[in-house]
């Protein structure tokens, strides 16, 4: 659509600007005030070198592994999540009851706050009293996600996938039902194989909608705190120690605010840097498509 | 096309298509039964003792009780946390919307200096991760004097529901042709009262889906809510976690509670279901 130019459109979004620089421009100054200073005992002293904090967390060891397990973490879940959501979209049924049921189970999980799922898959993969670790235990598969590395991992990501998968297939779902009955009787009369079909007809009008569908999952994926904190605390060891569990460990934990608001920035700026790539790629391949 | 059980890609063949209805059946069944398995366990536990869930092992309750519902329905330490939950969940919708309206509009009928770059802003502050935020948050509204009010955690909770709303008015408004603004201010409407009374109404089903996803993420949130609550606007998700680090193992009563935070969800998605898969594609298919 043609739009007018017209900057008295900026009062419109005046509302929206004293908000969100309420909630998010002051407190982000706050971090970065923490950040070139050394916060004690309630006094600022200002740093020798105003990168101190930042050279020191560059240097340290932890912060590098923290980011490696987030980024193996993301790139996990998007790698199981993206596909199973798209086969779950492409096998729900298109109308009638039993679609309305499928869409109110699958939207269920989305809607159960955060603690509570790690609450849900803590007690089911207990060993002692859940169903999970009970039957893998009576299966002799060694498993507990308090002890064991692999365990822990297995569950963080198996919880994440029953978690989201959802998100990506109602979106997949939305995006296949866009799709004129006429695109597929075309390509019945050329006798396109199913593979074709999806190719050529389903993917590129699903391309749009699962452009939403990674961009979200990535954020959210590599923001999760809650999830993990509640099953594995972080552990066993560091294991699951994700980039924002151990930002708050080590701002409300060590209260380390100066290194912590380092942290935090540069964890802002990987965000930030990475969901730009993601969204000017899509974007761009979506105008040459031509969709 | 009338119905589910006409696959188009079966079609040509048709001694193939019988195999693949029930192949689209087994995935479906496979699915749902893996999404329901951990929660039929969560309600399988908060209906038993907490006797019989460390002594015996079994898919059902063999002694029903509902002894875990009763205890968190009398005491209000446990069910005022489902009441500053909604209270605050709420007052989050409606600001988030009320903001996001006329910007959404803004961005989706006019240029003006910056357009892109303050959409893009908008969004990064989706991206933000909230534990950057936690602590200076706490501060902010420490120093303010809103510290352990519902308003301070619908505001903090503005800050990644006002860019998700924006973003999702702005795709079901740039469905709504030109043509039908200019031919209401060529009627003589003004911009008030033409949003109200003509606008608003046609983005109806944007602004429900707008304000179930403000709704949903404020709703699930709970670093932020939990470090700006101590007492007075406690949400439920945080006295959960309370209850389990003081009282040791209660599993019960702990089980009951998770389901009872399901209930709200699954009532607005009862609701909501024959929109949720547009709803989910935020106007953009």
């Amino acid at each position: 659509m043609e739009k007018t130019l017209n900057q008295k459109a900026w009062l419109l979004v005046l509302p929206v600007l004293v908000l969100v620089s309420f909630s998010a421009v002051i407190p982000l100054m706050t971090v970065v005030n923490y950040a070139i200073q050394d916060a004690f005992a309630g006094e600022f002293y200002p740093l020798e070198n105003k990168f101190e904090w930042f050279s020191m967390l560059l240097e340290s060891e932890r912060m590098w592994s923290a980011l490696g397990r987030q980024a193996a973490f993301s790139a996990i879940i998007l790698a199981i999540e993206v596909p199973l959501g798209i086969i779950v979209a492409l096998n729900m049924p298109k109308r009638g009851a039993w679609a309305s049921f499928c869409l109110v189970v699958m939207s269920l999980p989305l809607l159960i706050p955060w603690n509570v799922v790690g609450t849900i898959w803590q007690i089911f993969g207990r060993v002692d009293i859940g169903l999970l670790g009970y039957v893998l235990d009576s299966l002799n598969i060694p498993y507990n996600y308090t002890q064991d590395f692999l365990s822990a991992w297995g569950t963080v990501i198996v919880m994440d996938v029953w978690h989201w998968t959802s998100l990506v297939a109602l979106l997949a779902y939305a995006g296949l039902q866009s799709i004129p009955d006429a695109y597929y009787q075309a390509a019945k009369i050329d006798q396109a194989s199913r593979w074709k079909v999806f190719r050529y007809i389903e993917l590129p009008k699903m391309s749009g909608v699962l452009t939403i569908a990674i961009l979200l999952r990535f954020m959210d994926s590599f923001k999760i705190y809650t999830e993990p904190f509640v099953l594995t605390g972080g552990g066993p060891g560091n294991a699951t120690t994700f980039l924002s569990i151990d930002l708050v460990k080590m701002a409300l934990g060590q209260f380390d605010l100066g290194p912590a608001a380092a942290f935090s920035i540069m964890y802002f700026l990987v965000i930030l840097l990475i969901s730009w790539v993601f969204y000017t790629v899509m974007t761009n391949l979506d105008k040459k498509d031509g969709v | 096309m009338a119905d589910a059980t006409v696959t188009p890609a079966a079609a040509p063949r048709s001694e193939r298509s019988l195999p693949r209805i029930k192949g689209r059946a087994v995935v479906m069944t496979l699915y749902l039964l893996f999404l329901m398995l951990p929660i039929y366990w969560l309600v399988n536990m908060s209906l038993k003792t907490n006797a019989e869930i460390l002594g015996t092992f079994s898919l059902w309750p063999q002694d029903l009780t509902f002894q875990n519902y009763a205890t968190i329905l009398t005491d209000p330490s446990w069910y005022m946390g489902y009441v500053n939950s909604i209270i605050y969940v709420t007052m989050n919708t409606v600001i988030s919307v009320a903001v996001a309206l006329p910007a959404a509009y803004a961005f989706s009928r006019y240029s003006f200096v910056g357009d892109k770059h303050l959409f893009f802003w908008l969004l990064t502050n989706r991206m933000a991760p909230p534990a950057v935020f936690a602590l200076p948050f706490f501060q902010l509204y420490s120093s303010v004097g809103l510290f352990d009010t519902h308003i301070a955690v619908a505001l903090a909770h503005t800050l990644f529901n006002v860019p998700l709303a924006v973003w999702i008015l702005e795709g079901f408004m740039r469905g709504v042709p030109k043509e039908i603004d200019e031919t209401a201010y060529i009627d003589g409407y003004g911009f008030g009262r033409f949003f109200v009374k003509i606008f608003m109404p046609l983005i109806a089903s944007g602004i429900g889906v707008a304000a179930f996803f403000c709704f949903m993420f404020s709703w699930v949130e709970l670093l932020l809510s939990r470090t700006l609550t101590s007492v007075e606007a406690k949400p439920i998700a945080a006295t959960m976690t309370r209850t389990v680090s003081a009282s040791g193992l209660d599993w019960g009563v702990l089980a009951a509670a998770g389901v009872l935070t399901i209930i709200p969800g699954a009532l607005v998605i009862y609701f909501v279901r024959n929109y949720i898969a547009k709803g989910f594609a935020l106007g953009r298919v």
